[in-house]
């Protein structure tokens, strides 16, 4: 983990409202894991003053081509346009400078080889989870259940079939794919797979009836979450989560940069989390 | 010029930017604002801890403390609004787990402390008053998000004289008193802990603030209200540090809002012995570094051969 000051290699909308950047970073398929994120600035630009927090969507490489440019490494951020920050972001072009602090943050898990892994994603929750169906899907059956409010909610999927894995979309207005819940297309592939593993992203809302059906169905669930963040490195402490146990007398806050953003279902406190206003703002950003 | 010339020259006219405050020796001015640099360990992998004046620990109390409920932040117009809370591993486990890592550099430690009542406050300094890797203290009196503590001691001059003096009793380490700005006259509480045993003083803590989500019609924090920091503050900092400056004869630590040289050597220009760069941490890692290496230079395009010449150089 450092800062890089770096430059952006391109910018584009790829659905209305969401943005996939690549950003130049030397090595980082070295050092970033799934489930890692960065801690992403415009490096000319005040404001915004703090930095955004972004999974990493993927790393790649750009071989050398035979005009003479050197070979390039990457990484990947989708992000959709919510707040201040990101409607700048959405400005910049090939070319900017900007700075990313990372890899940070602890990533997910790959669990037991062989055994069924459903990946569920909601939104711009889908992040990520492509490099890790990247890795699983070297050991084992990936599916992954997308879910949105409408046809433009559904993002890259079509990347996740080239890696093989099967894929099940549903929108909550039915503009595409299966009309309803994704977590009831979960329902359903559990009873199917009662041994698979599950990893999930998204809104808070689908985090808790994920981690509710998990529960029910004895399966194990990790989840990557969101949260406000001022420093991205266990510092600030603005970004905590309460864990399982935790009461005022022994308080049990887990840093959502340092402690996750990947963590096992088990580890927290889901209805206190549930009551904590605000604990999805990161989806604002 | 050969790259090596180069390099000897500019080593020959490298000014000397080491401050002592209450006996503490440091190599620069810059250090962190408490609560904005963990326990040092956390921005290890950024800096070299060794580069920069001193360290200060995030604030510590008697019993590990849990802190406020979330949302615990909120980014305003350069600036951010925190109500932490003071959440905290407590000062026995402080001194167990976090001061080993710290033990090894060799930069001076100064720890932040507070205390829920004036026995806590006390007991806090006791414990750490016979530990040699502690610098110094800096007694917190002006934290704005916690309801006993804190603020209560640093608004009223005679409850913090009070404070002060008990932990004078308790501690022969270095004294810091770090100030509330949320007071009509800064000057009469930096009177006060200066008259009660203070070495030094530190100012300004956060502005208490509050920002609200215009859709949702709730406060966007939690705990309703919280303290401002960031470049928003810099000039309320400045003004005060500047009025303590003229009041106390204690040298005084400016903070708040300092995100580069230039912000920094305001407060030295107006009489602050050293700074604190705080909310700068999360934006970049490296913001002291670069602060200390952008005074150096100051320095040298200025012609100032000691750090101490600009001190207090203000013209009025």
């Amino acid at each position: 983990m450092r800062n890089y000051k770096t430059v952006i290699l391109s910018n584009q909308e790829i659905s209305s409202g969401y943005y996939r950047m690549r950003i130049l970073v030397p090595e980082i398929g070295k050092v970033a894991r799934p489930g890692h994120f960065v801690m992403f600035r415009v490096q000319t630009s005040l404001p915004p003053l703090l930095r955004r927090p972004f999974g990493i969507f993927r790393t790649g490489f750009l071989p050398a081509d035979c005009d003479g440019q050197p070979a390039k490494e990457y990484l990947e951020i989708l992000y959709k346009v919510v707040g201040q920050g990101t409607t700048i972001m959405s400005g910049l072009h090939e070319g900017d400078r900007v700075e990313v602090l990372g890899p940070l943050g602890r990533g997910f898990d790959m669990g037991t080889s062989n055994t069924e892994k459903i990946l569920v994603g909601g939104g711009i929750g889908l992040v990520p989870l492509y490099m890790l169906a990247r890795e699983l899907i070297k050991t084992s059956k990936v599916r992954l259940l997308m879910g949105g409010r409408r046809r433009d909610d559904i993002i890259v999927v079509t990347e996740f079939e080239r890696l093989g894995v099967e894929t099940y979309v549903s929108t909550e207005d039915g503009s595409l794919g299966e009309e309803g819940l994704v977590t009831q297309v979960l329902e359903r592939k559990l009873r199917k797979f009662p041994n698979a593993d599950v990893y999930a992203c998204g809104p808070m809302p689908m985090l808790e009836a994920v981690q509710r059906i998990c529960a029910t169905h004895k399966v194990p669930l990790q989840v990557s979450l969101e949260a406000l963040m001022a420093c991205g490195v266990g510092a600030c402490l603005g970004c905590v989560v309460k864990g399982v146990g935790h009461t005022d007398q022994t308080p049990r806050y887990l840093c959502t940069c340092k402690e996750g953003p990947v963590f096992r279902a088990e580890q927290l406190d889901w209805r206190k989390m549930a009551q904590d206003d605000g604990y999805c703002e990161g989806c604002k950003s | 010029m050969t790259g090596r010339a180069m390099k000897t020259d500019k080593n020959d006219r490298r000014p000397n930017l080491a401050v002592e405050i209450a006996g503490i020796r440091m190599k620069n001015p810059v250090m962190p604002a408490s609560g904005t640099f963990g326990y040092g360990e956390e921005y290890a992998p950024y800096l070299d801890l060794e580069q920069i004046g001193a360290i200060v620990t995030k604030g510590l109390s008697l019993n590990p403390k849990a802190g406020n409920p979330t949302p615990r932040i909120a980014e305003t117009v350069s600036g951010m609004l925190n109500a932490i809370g003071l959440q905290n591993v407590g000062v026995d486990a402080f001194i167990q787990y976090k001061l080993p890592f710290l033990r090894e550099i060799n930069t001076p430690v100064i720890v932040n402390f507070f205390g829920n009542t004036l026995e806590e406050y006390g007991e806090v300094a006791r414990r750490l008053a016979d530990i040699p890797e502690v610098a110094g203290l800096e007694l917190n009196i002006s934290c704005p998000n916690v309801k006993q503590g804190g603020i209560v001691f640093g608004t009223d001059p005679k409850a913090a004289s009070e404070v002060v003096g008990l932990v004078r009793k308790h501690s022969k380490k270095p004294l810091i008193v770090k100030l509330t700005p949320n007071v009509t006259d800064i000057t009469v509480v930096a009177r006060a802990v200066e008259a009660a045993g203070a070495d030094a003083i530190c100012c300004i803590n956060t502005l208490t603030g509050m920002a609200v989500d215009v859709k949702t019609r709730k406060p966007r924090l939690a705990n309703k209200t919280g303290g401002l920091s960031g470049p928003a503050i810099r000039p309320v900092a400045v003004r005060m540090v500047h009025q303590v400056v003229q009041a106390v004869k204690i040298p005084v630590i400016g903070v708040g809002g300092i995100v580069c040289a230039m912000d920094a050597l305001e407060f030295l220009i107006v009489g602050a012995t050293a700074v604190q760069v705080g909310t700068a941490n999360f934006v970049d890692p490296r913001a002291m570094p670069n602060i200390i290496e952008g005074i150096e230079t100051f320095c040298i395009e200025e012609g100032i051969s000691d750090i101490r010449e600009l001190i207090g150089s203000i013209q009025l």
